[in-house]
């Protein structure tokens, strides 16, 4: 046994071995210590455990006086081992497993895995146009609950109170929508390769048309608080400065990317779920930085009503049209329903597989605990997430289950950008500017 | 993917599985390369890159394209080069992902690179895969021809032990610094225990039947 000793772990001897007691240093003697040195420099440890640095990010700043000369990401503190793990379940398995990853865009994580599903499968083009449109109108509403995170977060930590609780209050007005089409708030595996899980219930629509009116008029409210606002902009006008040549070069895109004036967003470029038959704007500034990023972020909330707007027009035309792909070796069996105990499997389905027929059990049985096979071949299929491109890569071999899931983060991606935004920089601003990548670190580790 | 053949149904063996769907060898369907024309804007890319490239034939294995995607199998050698080129003349400004994958059961290249560009320019995407060696899993680094993959190796080399030359620093960024073996390899377990459940028990998940 080694007599190192740990200045930030005091150790003891016990029966079970040695034990050491994790603590910070001391206020006092880390003060009494810099004034002993000439040396200017100090690093200090933001993180992982930090109310400000969004959930569990690890900076290490490397400061003279309040200004930064190094940012370093430490990252990695919410590694599960999702994309290992989808190796060992089937196909449809695994959109339980990828819902997790960005956990405030559940939505955009799964239609992207299950788009890649599909064009392994070769069934893109059969995929029913009411999924479609519940898929786009379920990813418009969920990249306003996640702008909402990102705005209400972002001014919290700046110290703004008012527009966290204005943020939240419209969220939740969201995940209502989502409880009442999924049938949970969050992680909800609703899409599935080949449709979605379950059609809209009825009265969905009115109750999302009045929802789409509560919250444009909601949205003023934030708007009005810091919008101009010049506590605001003195925080946030010409922070966390990233032009186009440092985004490009880091591969960075979503609101970052188009606060460089850029209008790259893949529902315009590279059009996915039908989004070319859908009028909106790609909102950009030129200011490259957070207080621009901002900007855009509150005018996309007004582009996703107008998108949701359109899907319930389409909607209403198409009901009755089913919502899962017609290949009765790809389509989940059953259907969802409200029963007495909550949401389960449609007894209607559980009464014909139980008492009429063997081969409808037999055929959900097969499909329920194999799985589907799927041909071999990789694909990259990207969505725009709320944080910009999220691109799933996929491997089959031929199997009933992934052989590689990756997904391509644009978080994980997007947070290289911190020591670009923050060197040179004052510390206090490192909040702002992580706040304008909106990282969350579900995607980042994965 | 090479050809190969999987033999079972079901993924576990000695389980005394008395089916005789145990006995079953099949084949496991594989995709060679691609001949001209490739469609799309892939023959132009193809073109340009050949007009850039003198070396072409000699840095690139194969050329495939399935699903609508390209994909170039780029020799290790010469990917900096191609990258480069890639880069400058062909417009490719973004690498938006490095990840890997790997095949045990292609000796010899046993380690897949898979490199994903973007054009904004021109509004295209390919890829780039580059085959290694287990027992020699070097490549050079891009993070010289896109400072973006920076992390994207390192999660690479965190999760396959692909190393990548002149990374700036290489160290593991998912996992502990002081993890052992790297957890995407296939003989990598993915670990886990049996749940007890009103008296039965259900095996870990890596533990039960796989249906091949």
């Amino acid at each position: 046994m080694s007599t190192f000793t740990d200045p930030y772990a005091s150790s003891r001897e016990t029966t079970e071995g040695r034990v050491y007691s994790v603590t910070g240093g001391d206020w006092d003697s880390m003060v009494t210590e810099i004034g002993a040195t000439k040396e200017e420099r100090v690093v200090v440890n933001m993180g992982p455990q930090h109310p400000s640095t969004h959930g569990v990010l690890r900076l290490v700043l490397e400061l003279e006086g309040e200004t930064i000369t190094e940012t370093r990401c430490g990252i990695g503190y919410l590694h599960t081992g999702i994309e290992k793990n989808t190796e060992y379940r089937s196909w449809t398995q695994g959109v339980t497993f990828v819902t997790r990853m960005d956990y405030l865009a559940p939505l955009f994580n799964e239609t992207a895995y299950c788009l890649g599903v599909e064009k392994l499968l070769g069934i893109t083009n059969d995929i029913t146009e009411r999924a479609t449109v519940i898929r786009v109108m379920m990813m418009e509403f969920n990249r306003i609950s996640s702008h909402m995170v990102a705005l209400g977060t972002g001014a919290l930590e700046l110290g703004a109170l008012s527009p966290m609780i204005f943020a939240f209050r419209e969220r939740e007005k969201v995940l209502d929508v989502f409880e009442m089409v999924a049938g949970l708030r969050m992680n909800m595996a609703y899409v599935r390769p080949g449709g979605v899980a379950q059609d809209l219930p009825a009265g969905a629509l009115t109750k999302i048309k009045e929802t789409v009116k509560e919250l444009r008029k909601n949205f003023k409210d934030n708007e009005k608080l810091l919008v101009g606002n010049s506590i605001w902009i003195k925080r946030t006008q010409g922070i966390g400065y990233l032009d186009l040549a440092g985004c490009t070069t880091l591969g960075i895109t979503g609101p970052v990317l188009r606060s460089t004036g850029l209008p790259w967003d893949l529902r315009k470029a590279q059009p996915y779920c039908g989004y070319e038959d859908y009028q909106f704007d790609i909102p950009t500034t030129d200011t490259c930085d957070v207080y621009g990023r901002f900007l855009i972020r509150m005018q996309e909330l007004e582009q996703s009503l107008r998108i949701i707007e359109q899907c319930v027009t389409k909607l209403e035309k198409l009901e009755g049209q089913p919502v899962m792909v017609a290949d009765k070796k790809i389509a989940w069996p059953s259907q969802l329903s409200i029963g007495g105990d909550g949401m389960g499997n449609s007894l209607n389905h559980i009464r014909e597989i139980m008492g009429e027929s063997m081969e409808a059990l037999i055929h959900h049985f097969k499909l329920v605990t194999e799985g589907f096979r799927v041909p071999a071949g990789q694909v990259y299929t990207t969505v725009e997430s709320p944080r910009g491109e999220l691109g799933v890569h996929l491997i089959s071999d031929g199997g009933t289950r992934p052989y590689r899931v990756h997904f391509r983060e644009p978080s994980f991606n997007n947070l290289q950008a911190t020591a670009a935004m923050c060197d040179g920089g004052q510390i206090s601003d490192v909040v702002a500017a992580v706040a304008s990548i909106d990282p969350v670190m579900g995607g980042v580790d994965r | 993917m090479s050809t190969e053949t999987s033999n079972g149904m079901f993924g576990v063996t000695g389980s005394g599985d008395t089916s005789g769907f145990g006995g079953l060898v099949k084949s496991v369907q594989s995709i060679g390369s691609t001949q001209r024309p490739f469609g799309g804007y892939f023959d132009q890319v193809a073109d340009e890159l050949e007009r850039a490239f003198p070396a072409f034939s000699d840095a690139i294995e194969k050329v495939v394209v399935d699903r609508g995607e390209l994909t170039l199998f780029v020799k290790r050698e010469r990917l900096f080069e191609v990258a480069k080129i890639l880069r400058d003349q062909l417009r490719f400004e973004m690498c938006v992902s490095v990840s890997g994958a790997h095949y045990p059961a292609e000796v010899g290249r046993e380690l897949h690179v898979v490199i994903a560009l973007l054009s904004i320019t021109n509004n295209q995407r390919i890829r780039l895969e580059v085959c290694v060696p287990e027992s020699d899993p070097h490549l050079p680094s891009l993070v010289e021809v896109w400072a973006g993959t920076n992390w994207h190796e390192r999660e690479t080399y965190d999760m396959f032990g692909i190393i990548f030359d002149n990374h700036p620093g290489l160290t593991r960024i998912l996992m502990p610094d002081d993890w052992d073996g790297f957890p995407q390899r296939k003989d990598y377990p993915l670990g886990g225990i049996p749940i007890e459940y009103k008296g039965a028990t259900v095996p870990a998940p890596s533990e039960r039947r796989s249906y091949q």
